[in-house]
């Protein structure tokens, strides 16, 4: 009977074999897969910033930066794009950094866990999945008209820092919660109140967290061009905003916020619609400054926070 | 008037600093943590908590400075009455922040804030209003020699707190608790993450606090109670089991639960 | 149950008046802050349905639902949304035909198989990716893939649905594979272990371990890219035209609701007229369709979690 059994389980282990072999067959084609699709992704970044770098190329010099949009196009440039884009951008800081942050601490510090705090989350969650051209929408009909700010940077501003909210107040919220409870008990152990417990200690502990969402969302505003779009920000402007700063008291205006404006994306926008070939290279080098912008920051954030979790010296 | 509780009633001709009068606390989830304890803290003496995991020392620590307000949810019934005042100071009337002022807490694991040596220990001073330099100075230097540790740190009291070794830290620690002079101290097993040496500097350092203040102290260590403490306290599953001197508690316990505890017999 | 001890509060340990006031205003402050992310939303569905409900007056709710030509700003006014849907469901759905596999097999690949290091230089890639502008994805996809495209299919056209919808396709791979892999990640070792103890490969315990583990998060993925390719704006406004057309054949060029509203945006118009109006009906019927889609994904996760 023993002999009688060997072939058969020869034969078994035969078929053991081979199985194994199909299966690690199975696991080595996948992980090929895999790896040339990762590679194809990272190739697609280089592609995607070389092809315009290629194609703006004839124009990488200082006077597209200093000149304004024209219907030539070798002379047309992105000073009136780059400088609405700072301005715009500047309100967009000043505006979703400080709501944001305090939003993050009262829902993180303050808010009892009930359903009040919990429709505040999800309608936090749900903002971020709105499609930007709503907001582009809002704007439109509550801060250009209902509100009556026109179609100004302010308008733009106010419409990108909605944007951005939802952005860093998470960001807010994360930080906040990595402070570990030790360190708020030993202050409220030594007298503090709430409010000196978040501003002496949990909102700087969070300045890195939060710093890193923040150049997050102003990444994203830098790019957002539905939006703007919709409140009517223009899209072919030969002049400036008037500056901000002056030579003569009170040194600083606020004029500058009614003032029509475009900013980098629309322009790219603008010259990508044309026809003419000429205002295509143009775009294409509008497109590399914007993206090396984007990818500048998106890159510092993306350092800055891995720095912060190596340093964590609770 | 006085309900049935557990035992202190031996007069030890001792000024009451604070005492508990039928403490019972539950946490949010309902869990009842302590039960009926009453216990009084004698003024400028150490009183030990002992008692194995779980039995509610730390949370009867905890109450002494309203502690467990800052989670919803938490529930004191009973009372703290704390000399000269008179008052309880769990009631509803009573700012926790006020009794945080008088009663402060060293805990079991350094946690120095991610500042300076000096700001950790000026900032209970800081949020009383504090804000002249020269005051300042002064009572950081006081709380940092009462501490025992102004001459190692006085050349660099803006270094960072973290750049000290850990039987540094704690120390800076009951210098940050000793800075707004408080008429009580509470230290949540100081020791346990400590090596022997940092130890002994802390145990010698309580010894000369309690002449200014009064010490309440939880540790799981029962010679470290013996060592230093005037009076013990042994808890179990909530309840204070046995309240005496020191020496009688290590010595000729009346209770049976406690004399188990003590030889080892279980814990 | 006594007493004086409660009622007689020592002035030391009573409550700070002037303290407390200032805490509460600071509270009341914050939770302003707090409430912004309610008044936001309601400010959109308020903004979005007041300025429809003057347009539904105009046009019945049968003809925006059915009318397949929609040309509110010509001379013959037809109000049907149907080409607007189409053009967005073309477009989304041949961004999903590429980014869910590609998206799928990234993320098995960077939670089963890579190694720590290649996940450490993958991640902040994909990261990139997602920070991007959209103009320039809608560059890529005017001046090159449809060049590309063109070879292959030398009939087609300018602008299309295709070349839009693949690099939609390329621009949503990175949602699914971080959030996919996320929630990869976030399966114990311990399944993996058991898997691989009885011999099973990488392969074999990604399909039949870690996947169906870890699905309700990889629909989750799936779920934001739908949403995120639905509301997507630029690329598509760049490169498949800005014509509504009911179709869905991709070689053909279309408009989608949101390449609309920019369209019109970009022209002029006047405050109140039917118009203006329009850009807010799509605009609700987006808004809508996303709601929708974002309370199928909830529903579906909460349907397929696991609780470990």
């Amino acid at each position: 009977m023993t002999i009688q059994k060997k072939p058969a389980a020869n034969k078994n282990l035969d078929s053991i074999r081979k199985t194994i072999a199909n299966h690690k067959r199975h696991d080595f084609i996948f992980a090929s897969l895999g790896t040339l699709v990762i590679a194809s992704l990272t190739i697609t970044l280089l592609i995607l910033f070389l092809d315009l770098v290629i194609d703006g190329y004839p124009r990488f010099n200082l006077d597209f930066f200093s000149n304004f949009p024209s219907r030539r196009a070798a002379r047309a440039g992105i000073l009136s794009a780059w400088i609405g884009s700072s301005l715009v951008l500047l309100v967009t800081f000043f505006v979703a950094v400080p709501l944001g942050i305090t939003s993050g601490v009262y829902l993180e510090e303050y808010a009892k866990k009930n359903w009040f705090s919990d429709l505040i989350e999800i309608n936090v969650s749900n903002l971020a999945g709105v499609p930007s051209i709503i907001y582009g929408l809002l704007a439109l009909g509550l801060f250009v008209y209902s509100f009556g700010l026109g179609q100004s940077i302010l308008t733009a501003g106010l419409t990108l820092a909605l944007l951005m909210l939802p952005i860093v107040i998470v960001s807010t919220r994360e930080a906040i919660r990595s402070i570990p409870v030790h360190i708020r008990e030993a202050a409220y152990a030594v007298g503090a109140t709430k409010w000196q417990v978040c501003r002496n200690h949990v909102i700087p502990y969070s300045y890195g967290g939060i710093l890193t969402g923040v150049i997050i969302g102003m990444a994203r505003a830098i790019g957002e061009t539905a939006p703007v779009i919709t409140i009517g920000a223009l899209t072919f402007i030969a002049f400036l905003p008037p500056s901000p700063i002056g030579l003569e008291p009170p040194f600083l205006n606020f004029e500058w916020l009614e003032s029509g404006f475009t900013v980098l994306p629309i322009q790219m926008f603008n010259w990508i619609s044309r026809p003419q070939h000429a205002f295509h290279i143009n775009a294409a080098a509008t497109g590399a400054v914007i993206i090396m912008l984007t990818l500048l920051m998106n890159g510092f954030a993306i350092k800055l926070r891995y720095n912060i979790r190596k340093k964590i010296k609770w | 008037m006085v309900k049935k509780i557990t035992t202190n009633k031996k007069n030890h001709n001792e000024i009451i600093k604070a005492e508990s009068k039928n403490l019972n606390f539950f946490y949010a989830d309902g869990t009842q943590a302590l039960n009926g304890v009453t216990l009084p803290v004698y003024e400028n003496k150490i009183t030990a908590l002992i008692g194995p995991s779980g039995c509610g020392k730390s949370t009867f620590l905890r109450c002494f400075n309203r502690m467990h307000d800052l989670y919803p949810g938490n529930r004191y019934d009973g009372q703290i009455i704390l000399q000269p005042d008179n008052t309880n100071i769990l009631s509803d009337g009573v700012d926790p922040i006020e009794v945080r002022m008088r009663i402060s807490m060293v805990f079991q694991k350094p946690n120095p804030f991610p500042k300076s040596i000096y700001e950790n220990v000026a900032y209970g001073l800081r949020v009383r209003g504090e804000s002249n330099k020269r005051t300042l100075d002064e009572k950081v230097e006081e709380a940092l020699k009462g501490a025992s540790l102004w001459s190692e740190v006085k050349d660099r009291l803006q270094d960072l707190a973290f750049n000290l070794s850990g039987g540094q830290q704690q120390r800076l620690c009951i210098a940050r608790a000793l800075a707004t002079e408080p008429e009580i101290m509470l230290f949540d097993e100081p020791t346990s993450a400590l090596d022997p040496i940092a130890t002994m500097n802390i145990e010698e350092l309580m010894s000369e606090l309690k002449q200014k203040l009064s010490i309440l102290i939880v540790t799981h260590n029962m010679q470290q109670a013996a060592r230093i403490s005037d009076y013990t306290a042994y808890m179990y599953l909530g309840k204070l089991v046995e309240f005496d001197a020191t020496n009688q508690i290590f010595t000729n316990p009346s209770k049976k639960e406690t004399e188990d505890y003590i030889t080892g017999k279980f814990g | 149950m006594n007493s004086e001890t409660d009622l007689i509060i020592s002035p030391r340990l009573a409550k700070n008046f002037r303290r407390n006031l200032m805490e509460r205003i600071i509270e009341f402050g914050l939770l302003c802050s707090g409430l912004v992310a309610i008044f936001i939303t309601l400010a959109i569905v308020y903004v979005l349905v007041s300025e429809a409900i003057p347009f539904f007056q105009h046009v019945s709710i049968k003809d925006f639902l059915t009318d397949t030509v929609w040309t509110p700003n010509y001379s013959i006014k037809h109000y049907g949304i149907l080409p607007l849907i189409s053009g967005t469901l073309t477009t989304t759905g041949i961004a999903l035909i590429v980014a869910v596999p590609l998206g799928t097999i990234t993320a098995i690949y960077l939670s089963e198989f890579a190694s720590h290091k290649v996940r450490e230089i993958i991640k902040p890639i994909l990261e990139l990716l997602v920070g991007v502008p959209t103009v320039v994805f809608g560059y890529f996809a005017l001046m090159l893939v449809t060049p590309m495209l063109q070879k292959i299919y030398p009939d087609l056209t300018t602008f299309n649905m295709l070349g839009p919808g693949i690099v939609m396709g390329i621009m949503i791979v990175p949602y699914i594979a971080s959030v996919a892999e996320d929630s990869m990640r976030a399966v114990p070792m311990s399944m993996r272990e058991g898997a691989y103890a009885m011999g099973a490969t990488r392969f074999q315990t990604a399909i039949r371990v870690i996947t169906p583990a870890a699905i309700s998060g990889i629909v989750a993925a799936y779920i934001l890219a739908i949403s995120r390719a639905v509301g997507e704006t630029m690329i598509v406004a760049i490169a498949a035209g800005q014509q509504p057309n009911f179709t869905f054949n991709p070689v053909e060029s279309a408009a989608t609701i949101t390449s609309y509203i920019v369209s019109v945006a970009l022209g002029d118009l006047e405050h109140d007229g039917i118009g203006y109006q329009s850009i807010f009906a799509a605009g609700l019927t987006l808004l809508i369709m996303t709601l929708l889609i974002n309370i199928l994904g909830h529903a579906v996760r909460k349907k397929y979690a696991e609780r470990y």
